[in-house]
């Protein structure tokens, strides 16, 4: 069974090996209202997570936000690439959550097909 | 909403809404009594008596409650279903208390569900919100705080992989053994 003992140590071997923990300059943004909810974003969520360990992807944040508006394109995912407009991709499920961590958060190249808005803050 | 566990995510995300940085989740399962009780406590920003009177309408949403919309009218209807009931109850100022009772072993009650991917959702996808969550079965107990967490990790964000993987297997198993 895992304690936190076992957390406090795994946080010494992280810092002992000076890996980089900055927080993540790339961001991944779900949205969790009601009807992000039913729409199945607590699995999109997981999906997201799961890709992070098993790519080992050390720079990400994950980040939830409410309803925006746009219910019926839920579930609602924004990548926000440090420099780049937030690109929003609409009713993605938990399956298209690899191809959207290779090729965008990755690999910086869009997928236009399931792109709803793109914001340039 | 299939699993319970989906309207604790809906119900934090209420809580977050109304600008709460401190949110306790308890899951009180009591099976000689035949009720499981889902309480969450915040400090956000509270309603009036009105407005709260009102959030069990999903007809009567106006602009300045829109973020409340179905969330607690499903709530609401779910309880009722499974004999037991919802309580609202809130501060204006100071923060909400919610309370979902539902009868253990009532056919219609949805299932807990994911509850460790609810957890996890909640604590890694908002990692300045103070989260407690404190889930009893009879006499067992388990009882995670941020916190804690964030003391012990000195920094290294939750989304560090191997943070990630612990946390789930941490949850996993200690939820498990709630029910052993």
């Amino acid at each position: 069974m895992k304690t936190i003992e076992d957390l406090k140590r795994l946080r010494e071997q992280i810092q002992s090996e000076t890996r980089v923990r900055h927080e993540g300059s790339k961001q991944i943004i779900v949205g969790m209202g009601t009807c992000g909810i039913a729409a199945g974003a607590r699995e999109v969520l997981s999906a997201i997570l799961d890709e992070i360990a098993k790519r080992k992807l050390e720079d990400i944040t994950v980040r939830q936000t409410g309803c925006i508006g746009m219910c019926e394109k839920e579930v609602l995912v924004d990548i926000v690439l440090p420099g780049e407009p937030r690109i929003t991709y609409g009713r993605v499920t938990a399956a298209d959550i690899p191809k959207i961590i290779t090729q965008h958060v990755i690999n910086g190249h869009l997928i236009k097909e399931m792109v709803v808005g793109k914001i340039i803050e | 909403m299939r699993e319970l566990s989906l309207h604790i995510l809906d119900l934090v995300q209420n809580s977050i809404e109304a600008g709460a940085d401190t949110v306790t989740l308890e899951i009180i399962e009591d099976m000689p009594m035949d009720t499981l009780m889902i309480r969450v406590t915040d400090n956000g920003r509270g309603m009036d008596e009105t407005t709260c009177q009102k959030v069990r309408d999903p007809f009567v949403t106006t602009r300045t409650t829109r973020h409340v919309g179905l969330g607690l009218p499903l709530i609401d209807m779910s309880t009722k279903r499974c004999g037991g009931y919802l309580a609202i109850t809130s501060t204006l100022g100071c923060g909400t208390v919610i309370e979902a009772l539902y009868q253990h072993s009532h056919l219609d009650r949805p299932p807990l569900g994911k509850i460790v991917e609810t957890i996890q959702s909640i604590i890694i996808a908002n990692p300045t919100l103070h989260f407690s969550y404190y889930h009893t079965v009879n006499q067992s107990a388990f009882a995670l705080t941020t916190q804690e967490l964030s003391e012990i990790l000195d920094g290294i964000p939750l989304t560090q992989p191997d943070v990630l993987v612990w946390l789930n297997e941490y949850l996993t198993q200690h939820i498990m053994n709630l029910y052993n």
